[in-house]
């Protein structure tokens, strides 16, 4: 069997999430807009599905809007805030390592007039909120900056961001995806107006996402129809995908201090990660030092090509990734790493391992020595022919 | 037992060749890996129009053909090698106002060099496959490259560079067939790619003409210039000489009564000559950069069968080694326009000897 490495990515539903879903994909079929018994009781795994992730967030029920996905959550946030927002102004103020959910929503709005500020980034990857509140002008609209990065695992400042946002009175969105699992999510702690999140980055189902929107805050909706999600989001509601997915984020966030053991947990096999190839010549991690999601490894690796060696480790029972599944395939190197200073020659070498519920100790290590000669079977080709694969 | 990188263009020759390997590896224990290389980009996301609108089904093509055959599949990019090697050397050629060949120059650089190089340093892999009609025998402790049993389809023409580091390397599972079984083998395993048409135009040149390339990639927009023919009187005008390629008849605008063609691209001073049918044959002409698929030259003077284009026709020739990499062939009948830039590639019987660049006529 392979070792997954790749939890940033997706992750494996849990059996509890399904459980919970499966009696709405089959006797509570119904439409939870029908007035009958079988709307009804679509309608009451809705909202109890609602209720519950609102409570993780602080938020009142009302304030949870569900969507189709976190691509679609951060779509609905930055192009339905900012347009409904834009009597005020048409600024937005985001910065250069968001997901691209994020950075292509707001290029659509660039296209459709309005001026959009990327702040740069320290070479951690992360944004400095005193240029957030430089960046903010009398037409700035609407701030954007996300809760953790997906490829280098660094954690934004939010609340201090959130503060600065709420004093001079412009929305704030934050991109909670990746963060969704692990980090508290109380919007007012966080000083949050918007925040996005998707279920299967915390083991719940593909396909279902949410946006929490602050009571008062202006949407234009970018999905017209039906009135469901009281107008914000046309189209049939997920009602099993809903389910599973409160109960997802229940299990990863209801319990703070179970929460925060398992944060503990994979923070103790990423160092086990990050400590195999510390000797090694050429490498280095990216992203913050200690600022950073618990699950996440990731690295520069002199001389390589990412995707060849994310092929190679799989060839080899180690599923890992360049730094987002996204982007696979393209030639260009990640946009967040050059967005931290590095450079595009070597910014091709990228690396990204993340843990997750399964993954143990043993993993970690033997996932480690994998990695190590796949690195050097790479850097001395015809020197070292030996490989080294996952056992059992 | 060998791990072996099977090159997946997503047609349906590659899509047989991975297949074949697939099925036979539980008998010999070899292990598959499907590669599709991405060589040119696809033109961007969402409603940007995609130039080469060929290159995303391509890769779904492959990516389905490996699921169904059951072994991994990978996409490697080799886009900066290609601009390189391939495209811009292609424009150079022109420019030179010569022939190129970027068929070769893939086979050479790309598919039996880096791709081999990376397949064996990231996969492990001992052996690349792609699905090219030709053979490889082993005799004697040497490689052969031998033509496929298909003589229609016969690739050795784009392959004769190869030497025997490389052949030691490659496996052509389609050597031995036709294309009709081919077709047959791939509609029979309910591949997606089994009615695929055959590519026959440049890849990177999707509507078949070279001049918007040479005009982005090199700033050549064309000027001017006069044909001439044998004589040196010039009878009509060009667009630039780069436009235009020994052997060509078609756009030049010129009537002597008799068809013509080009005879000589003269870049120095942009000029076209052009002539009449028998004069644009030659009896002998000299090859540069010479290779040999075994490493060394059968002889200092031997006789062979020589090739100027892909599928054309044969010629029995005398090939003469002269000074460090040129050979002179001389050939009992008079060949067809040897145009400079274009292999002239050597055959005894069904061996490929190897070949060269046909040289500019001095």
């Amino acid at each position: 069997m392979s070792i997954y490495l790749d939890h940033a990515a997706t992750t494996p539903m849990r059996e509890e999430v399904l459980d919970a879903m499966l009696p709405y994909l089959t006797e509570h079929f119904g439409n939870a807009s029908s007035p009958h018994a079988a709307g009804r009781r679509a309608r009451q795994g809705l909202d109890e599905a609602r209720e519950g992730i609102a409570a993780i967030l602080g938020a009142k029920p009302r304030e949870i809007v569900f969507t189709g996905g976190g691509s679609e959550a951060d779509n609905l946030a930055i192009k339905g805030a900012a347009w409904a927002a834009s009597a005020r102004g048409r600024h937005i103020i985001t910065s250069g390592v968001e997901h691209k959910a994020v950075l292509h929503a707001c290029a659509i709005m660039e296209r459709s007039g309005f001026a959009v500020t990327y702040l740069r980034v320290d070479r951690y990857g992360q944004v400095d909120p005193a240029q957030v509140e430089a960046a903010i002008g009398e037409h700035t609209s609407l701030v954007s900056i996300m809760y953790a990065n997906n490829e280098v695992g660094t954690i934004q400042p939010i609340a201090e961001i959130g503060a600065i946002c709420r004093r001079r009175g412009v929305l704030f969105h934050t991109d909670a995806i990746q963060a969704g699992g692990f980090l508290p999510l109380d919007v007012d702690n966080l000083g949050v107006d918007l925040l996005s999140l998707s279920a299967h980055k915390l083991y719940g189902p593909k396909g279902v996402g949410a946006l929490f929107v602050r009571q008062g805050t202006a949407l234009l909706p970018q999905m017209q129809g039906g009135a469901q999600e009281r107008q914000r989001r046309a189209g049939t509601e997920n009602v099993a995908g809903i389910v599973g997915f409160a109960r997802a984020l229940e299990l990863a966030q209801g319990d703070p201090a179970a929460r925060d053991a398992e944060n503990a947990r994979l923070a103790a096999i990423r160092d086990r990660l990050l400590a195999a190839l510390r000797d090694l010549a050429g490498v280095e991690t990216t992203g913050h030092p200690v600022q950073r999601l618990p699950h996440s490894a990731s690295w520069l690796i002199e001389g390589m090509e990412g995707g060849d060696l994310v092929a190679a480790l799989d060839l080899d029972g180690v599923e890992g990734s360049t730094g987002s599944a996204c982007t696979s395939g393209s030639a260009e190197p990640s946009h967040v790493l050059l967005a931290m200073g590095i450079e595009p020659a070597r910014a091709h070498g990228a690396l990204r391992l993340t843990a997750g519920r399964g993954t143990t100790p043993d993993d970690a290590d033997q996932a480690g020595q994998i990695l190590r000669s796949a690195i050097e079977r790479m850097r001395h080709p015809a020197a070292a022919p030996t490989r080294t694969v996952a056992s059992a | 037992m060998a791990r072996i990188v099977a090159a997946m263009s997503g047609g349906v020759d590659s899509s047989v060749a991975a297949a074949l390997l697939a099925r036979d590896a539980a008998a010999t224990g070899d292990e598959v890996i499907g590669v599709w290389m991405r060589l040119h980009p696809d033109g961007g996301e969402g409603y940007e129009q995609s130039r080469s609108c060929c290159s995303p089904d391509a890769h779904d093509d492959a990516r389905r053909v490996a699921q169904l055959v059951g072994i991994p599949f990978f996409a490697l990019n080799l886009e900066r090698s290609f601009e390189e090697r391939v495209i811009d050397a292609f424009a150079d050629g022109y420019l030179a106002g010569a022939t190129p060949n970027p068929c070769q120059a893939c086979n050479q650089y790309i598919k039996f060099d880096e791709l081999l190089r990376r397949g064996l340093a990231a996969y492990g892999a001992d052996q690349v496959a792609t699905g090219h009609y030709a053979r490889v025998q082993q005799r004697d402790g040497s490689y052969r490259l031998l033509r496929a049993a298909d003589a229609n389809k016969d690739q050795t023409y784009f392959l004769w560079v190869l030497d025997q580091g490389q052949l030691a390397r490659t496996r052509f599972p389609l050597g031995e067939l036709t294309k009709p079984e081919v077709r047959g083998i791939a509609t029979n395993l309910h591949l997606p790619t089994a009615d695929k048409p055959e590519s026959q135009e440049i890849c990177f040149v999707p509507a078949g003409d070279y001049r918007d390339l040479l005009a982005e990639r090199r700033g050549y927009l064309g000027e001017p210039g006069p044909i001439v023919d044998a004589g040196g009187e010039q009878i009509g005008t060009h667009t630039g000489y780069a436009h235009y390629t020994v052997g060509q008849r078609h756009g030049l605008g010129v009537a002597l009564g008799e068809p013509v063609f080009v005879r000589e691209v003269r870049p120095a001073s942009n000029t076209v000559v052009v002539g009449r049918r028998d004069e644009i044959a030659a009896r002998q002409f000299t090859v540069e950069g010479r290779r040999f698929v075994a490493g060394e030259p059968p002889a200092e003077r031997f006789v062979a069968s020589v090739r100027i284009r892909h599928r054309g026709a044969e010629a029995p020739c005398e090939v003469t080694l002269v000074g460090e990499d040129r050979l002179l062939v001389e050939t009992s009948e008079p060949v067809w326009a040897p145009a400079p830039g274009q292999a002239a590639v050597l055959y005894y019987g069904e061996e490929c000897l190897g070949g060269g660049r046909i040289a500019r006529a001095t």
